[in-house]
């Protein structure tokens, strides 16, 4: 499977969702399509889509909502429910909730939406897979804007006090939140030093390049001393010219002619292949 | 008159050596109890093992003991996490702090993916004392029973404490307890003790001129004002409303039917506390004249539990005025 070609289906499906949703957001969205499809299709995470509760699968924790079309798009791609319900999202009565609801979905492992919470749902995953000696691993997926909120950097105390190295974070550092850019709005660097002080092993990564992706997921799982983040620096908007660094596309849906012309930028992979839609 | 959930008092219960021993030590000893029965069950605190009575646990079963330091916030999020992978946890900490500090992640991460995590808010009330007004939780009810999913507990002892604490353990889904600092009487005997959620107990029987809903230690008080109601030739009927959510309605309705008025009490803000959930009961389903006791819009200070229930309107002679006056608007109706 190429799976950047993958990672361009799953753009596709997160425009068209939007699209049909009429709200939503689409560039953190589109940004972290390349992380969700090595996480889902790089072989690295233990999931069995016809039996998504299983006892020993490894745990996707979902911390910054609002980028729930990325991770819907690909758990439709991997089995776990139709692909025809994803042009549901926000629709009253989906399970494609405009922010992820706790199993309302197989494979939608937690609520989240109000910032910063992610990270303490997956210490209380590892937490128990330690209690009970299971070794399945738990990946709580973040952004750097989400970092302003005090709860993470409790979590993140925490999770280094207890070297809980069953925990991976993979951060998705696209520089850009609501108001602006993230070290104008809250700086948050030296990043890796923070980490790093706070006991955890930090890698940095091109969010884009799937095989760096899960090489560094990969590296986190032999880490044994403590917790790892993975700090994966990503294009807002990946994918979509117009959309790309602009921190007015965070909160914000395509219209016809801009989804049209953002299809056509991901069918071709921004002109590189021929699209057969032409 | 009778009820078929009568529970029988503590023979000694107006001795002046009356046994008196803190709600939060029942919270204590339970969850020993329930650590002994099952392995999923594992408690966090935040700071507080000592003073939210956790510490026994925490020596018994330290692998399922964890110490979350000052961060309630992230504590919450923890106990939605493990339970969402199959524990029964339970969050021990000071009610102002949890669920005060931490109900946006009470809220998100726990009640609305309906998970299994107990909280227990120790030093609730104004009876918390000399700390003042910072540490005496008065909102707590309001905020919890205001969740969808969620269950609300108001033990008004200590064997309640651990009864309830081992009744919640065993029912799915969100649950709130609310504890107490201060020592108080054992209300309730305990070889006849039946505690089961959502049933409310009816603990004194003079008659049928009014009703006292109290829940909590206060009850106690409530009892006492009945005791000297009845000398006054005036009937009340005493009721252990313990379970704000599920409340049971038609308890509370009988109750109105019987008696024609009822005053609520509870160590709690008067708003959004144990009395509106009855008033809500009440005003769809049988009005009657109603009085409440608790706290009326105002902050607490400093000063001995004693000194401030009586300057905050929750002392006996404040309960028996609000029954005296509940009556008289029955006679007006």
């Amino acid at each position: 499977m190429n799976l950047d070609l993958k990672a361009s289906e799953i753009r596709q499906d997160i425009i068209k969702m939007l699209l049909e949703a009429g709200s939503g957001h689409s560039a953190g969205s589109l940004g972290m399509a390349d992380v969700f499809t090595a996480l889902y299709f790089g072989g690295v995470l233990n999931y069995d889509p016809k039996d998504p509760w299983k006892a020993d699968r490894d745990r996707v924790i979902l911390s910054n909502g609002h980028i729930c079309p990325v991770w819907y798009a690909t758990l439709a791609h991997a089995g776990f429910f139709s692909h025809d319900k994803l042009l549901t999202l926000r629709k009253l009565g989906s399970g494609l909730q405009g922010h992820p609801h706790y199993r309302e979905l197989p494979g939608v492992e937690n609520t989240g939406g109000p910032l910063g919470q992610g990270l303490s749902q997956s210490i209380g995953q590892a937490l128990a897979a330690r209690i009970d000696g299971r070794d399945w691993r738990v990946y709580a997926m973040m952004s750097d804007g989400e970092l302003d909120e005090g709860q993470t950097w409790e979590a993140i105390m925490f999770a280094g006090k207890n070297n809980l190295h069953n925990l991976t974070a993979i951060i998705d550092r696209n520089n850009i939140q609501i108001d602006g850019f993230t070290e104008e709005v809250m700086p948050l660097e030296p990043l890796v030093d923070k980490f790093t002080a706070f006991n955890w092993s930090v890698i940095e990564i091109n969010g884009h390049n799937i095989s760096e992706i899960t090489a560094a997921i990969e590296k986190a799982k032999t880490i044994f001393e403590n917790p790892t983040v993975i700090i994966a620096h990503t294009i807002p908007g990946k994918g979509v010219d117009f959309m790309q660094w602009k921190p007015e596309w965070h909160g914000k849906p395509p219209k016809a002619d801009e989804a049209k012309k953002a299809l056509h930028q991901l069918r071709t992979l921004g002109g590189k292949i021929q699209s057969e839609h032409q | 008159m009778s009820y078929k959930n009568m529970t029988k008092l503590n023979p000694k219960l107006f001795d002046k050596d009356v046994e008196q021993v803190p709600t939060r030590n029942g919270y204590g000893e339970g969850l020993v109890e329930l650590g002994a029965r099952s392995q999923e069950i594992v408690v966090l605190t935040g700071d507080l093992k000592e003073s939210t009575r956790v510490e026994e646990f925490a020596k018994k079963y330290p692998a399922r003991f964890i110490e979350c330091g000052v961060a309630e916030q992230n504590m919450m999020g923890i106990a939605a996490g493990l339970a969402a992978a199959g524990k029964i946890p339970f969050v021990s900490s000071y009610a102002v702090f949890s669920p005060g500090r931490n109900w946006d992640q009470l809220r998100v991460s726990v009640c609305y993916s309906n998970l299994n995590v107990k909280v227990a808010g120790a030093h609730t009330g104004v009876s918390v004392g000399p700390d003042g007004a910072t540490h005496q939780a008065l909102e707590d009810i309001a905020i919890t029973r205001v969740l969808p999913n969620m269950t609300v507990v108001v033990p008004c002892d200590a064997i309640q404490a651990r009864q309830a604490t081992q009744a919640i353990a065993g029912m799915p889904g969100p649950c709130y307890l609310r504890l107490t600092r201060e020592a108080t009487p054992i209300i309730n005997q305990s070889s006849n003790f039946k505690f089961q959620i959502g049933e409310a107990n009816v603990l004194e029987n003079y008659g049928q001129d009014a009703a006292i809903l109290a829940c909590g230690p206060l009850l106690y008080q409530s009892l006492i004002a009945a005791h000297e109601l009845n000398d006054q030739g005036i009937k009340v009927t005493v009721v252990n409303n313990h379970t704000i959510k599920p409340m049971d309605t038609a308890t509370i309705m009988r109750i109105a039917r019987d008696c024609g008025a009822v005053v609520t009490v509870e160590e709690h803000q008067v708003m959004g506390g144990m009395g509106s959930a009855v008033a809500e009961i009440l005003a769809k389903n049988y009005p009657v004249p109603m009085e409440m006791i608790g706290m009326q819009d105002c902050f607490g200070e400093s000063g001995q539990p004693e000194e401030l229930l009586e300057k905050y309107g929750m002392s006996v002679v404040k309960i028996k005025e609000a029954v005296k006056k509940a009556i008289s608007r029955k006679a007006v109706r």
